[in-house]
């Protein structure tokens, strides 16, 4: 299996990282965004360790403030002492696959803080809002002992909203005036925020953008089952247990990131819910992020089995077959889960 | 597991506020297919090594047009040095009198590339110099 390869390198790299070191975090980083088998032994060494952090997320449309507010909201966090890891996710190309990471632009203030910990990372053609690994990172940030993490997305539009499953609490920002009641109502990512912020709190309109927010949003009927986070973290595979009840009407906070204005307020409401989820490591959205993770392991490793070179010509013959319309996929689907059974 | 792409650092350290030539290669890579972490203007070579050690990247490209680059690009030399980052490639950019490049490369600078290079004779600088990637 590709856990025992990595373990020795993977062993030292953990050790170095948990002694501080920060270039071994760096590295391990780097070989659990590659999905390396030393990632993958470094993940499992620090996943006991981890769940004590507040993971956060902070998601909304491109130039609404997010890079800003993380650094904003790392800059309070470090005056009361404490420690902050931060993945801040940017596109990548579908044409060629390279990436302008430019989230660090806003933080380098924090950048030889030895108690920060700030790391970019490409989309690499996932489409959520975050990388494939994105929530892999912060867990080591996480097991390495770090008192938050945030979790910067991509610029979101209405729908990508696979953040609110990878954190522990949502913060979805908008930019005054970004659009008039309806937009408020929308399906999509402000249904998934624990805490909405509109930012650029000096800018005219603010304060009516927040009253507008904080009047629609509440009208949200208060159901308590299914939601469009549970769905697409999982793809569907939610079942009763991995549920994330839908947020209840989020608070609306107005915030100036640039001048520090409203940040100190919004780390109060993150402390507040902070504590009421403290003995919430069993909560739902903990329940529906470990299915999601869980999951997804066990498809990739159905894969690399059925792409293993004793089923690999079986495999690519069934796969053809649909292409050719011979087979139909459901029925594909089931002749190579049962040849996984017969192996 | 397919290559990952090759991650830089374009930084533009000291006091100059000229970074279109660093904005330009930064898009220029980004098409390239390389991950490029771009970090704005006025870093210390301080600020520099410790963002290339947190985002662990495998280039250090830095643009200097304040004549300032014997000060500065030795200093972030050192200073991946004592990081133990030996195994970064460092490269520089913006203007650079000829005479200076034999210093700069004793210091451990791999290129110098001046006005006139080209975005693809960078690209496949780094593509032949860069670290293997795991």
């Amino acid at each position: 299996m590709a856990g025992a390869a990595g373990t020795g390198a993977a062993d030292t790299l953990v050790e170095a990282a948990l002694r501080g070191d920060r270039l071994a975090l760096a590295r391990i980083l780097t070989a659990v965004e590659s999905r390396t088998a030393v990632g993958e032994a470094a993940l499992r060494r620090l996943y006991p360790l981890a769940g004590r952090a507040h993971i956060v997320g902070v998601t909304g449309p491109p130039g609404s403030g997010k890079s800003t507010l993380v650094a904003a909201l790392t800059g309070e966090l470090r005056r009361a002492g404490r420690s902050v890891g931060v993945i801040a996710v940017d596109p990548s190309s579908p044409i060629t696959g390279g990436a302008l990471l430019g989230d660090r632009v806003r933080m380098q203030i924090h950048a030889q803080d030895d108690d920060v910990f700030i790391r970019s990372m490409a989309a690499r053609g996932h489409a959520g809002g975050l990388a494939p690994t994105s929530g892999a990172a912060a867990a080591v940030l996480d097991g390495v002992g770090f008192d938050t993490v945030l979790v910067e997305t991509v610029g979101t539009g209405q729908s990508e909203v696979e953040v609110a499953a990878a954190a522990d609490t949502t913060i979805v920002l908008e930019a005054p005036e970004m659009g008039d009641e309806v937009q408020a109502i929308k399906a999509g990512l402000l249904e998934v925020a624990d805490i909405v912020v509109v930012n650029k709190g000096d800018r005219p309109g603010a304060q009516r953008t927040a009253g507008q927010l904080r009047a629609m949003l509440v009208a949200v009927p208060r159901v308590g089952r299914g939601s469009a986070a549970a769905d697409g973290a999982t793809g569907g595979a939610g079942g009763a247990a991995g549920e994330r009840p839908r947020p209840t009407a989020p608070e609306v906070l107005v915030t100036t990131a640039t001048t520090g204005a409203g940040v100190p307020e919004l780390l109060a409401v993150l402390d507040r819910r902070r504590a009421a989820d403290h003995d919430g490591r069993r909560n739902a959205a903990r329940r529906t992020r470990a299915a999601a993770q869980v999951w997804s392991i066990v498809g990739e490793r159905m894969r690399a089995d059925l792409e293993a070179p004793a089923l690999l010509e079986a495999t690519t013959a069934t796969l053809l077959a649909v292409a050719e319309h011979r087979l139909d996929p459901f029925a594909a689907a089931d002749r190579l889960l049962a040849s996984l059974r017969r192996r | 597991m397919t290559e990952r792409p090759i991650k830089v650092l374009i930084a533009k350290p000291g006091l100059d506020g000229h970074d279109r030539g660093a904005k330009v290669l930064a898009r220029g890579l980004r098409d390239e297919g390389f991950e490029v972490v771009y970090t704005g203007l006025r870093q210390t070579p301080e600020m520099v090594a410790a963002a290339a050690l947190q985002e662990d990247v495998d280039v250090v490209g830095l643009s200097i047009l304040s004549g300032a680059h014997m000060t500065l690009v030795p200093r972030v030399c050192r200073l991946l040095r004592e990081r133990k980052m030996d195994d970064v490639l460092v490269v520089t950019g913006g203007i650079v009198p000829d005479d200076d490049v034999p210093a700069l490369k004793a210091e451990g600078v791999a290129a110098v590339f001046g006005p006139g290079t080209t975005i693809i004779e960078v690209a496949d600088f780094l593509r032949a110099n860069a670290r293997p990637r795991r």
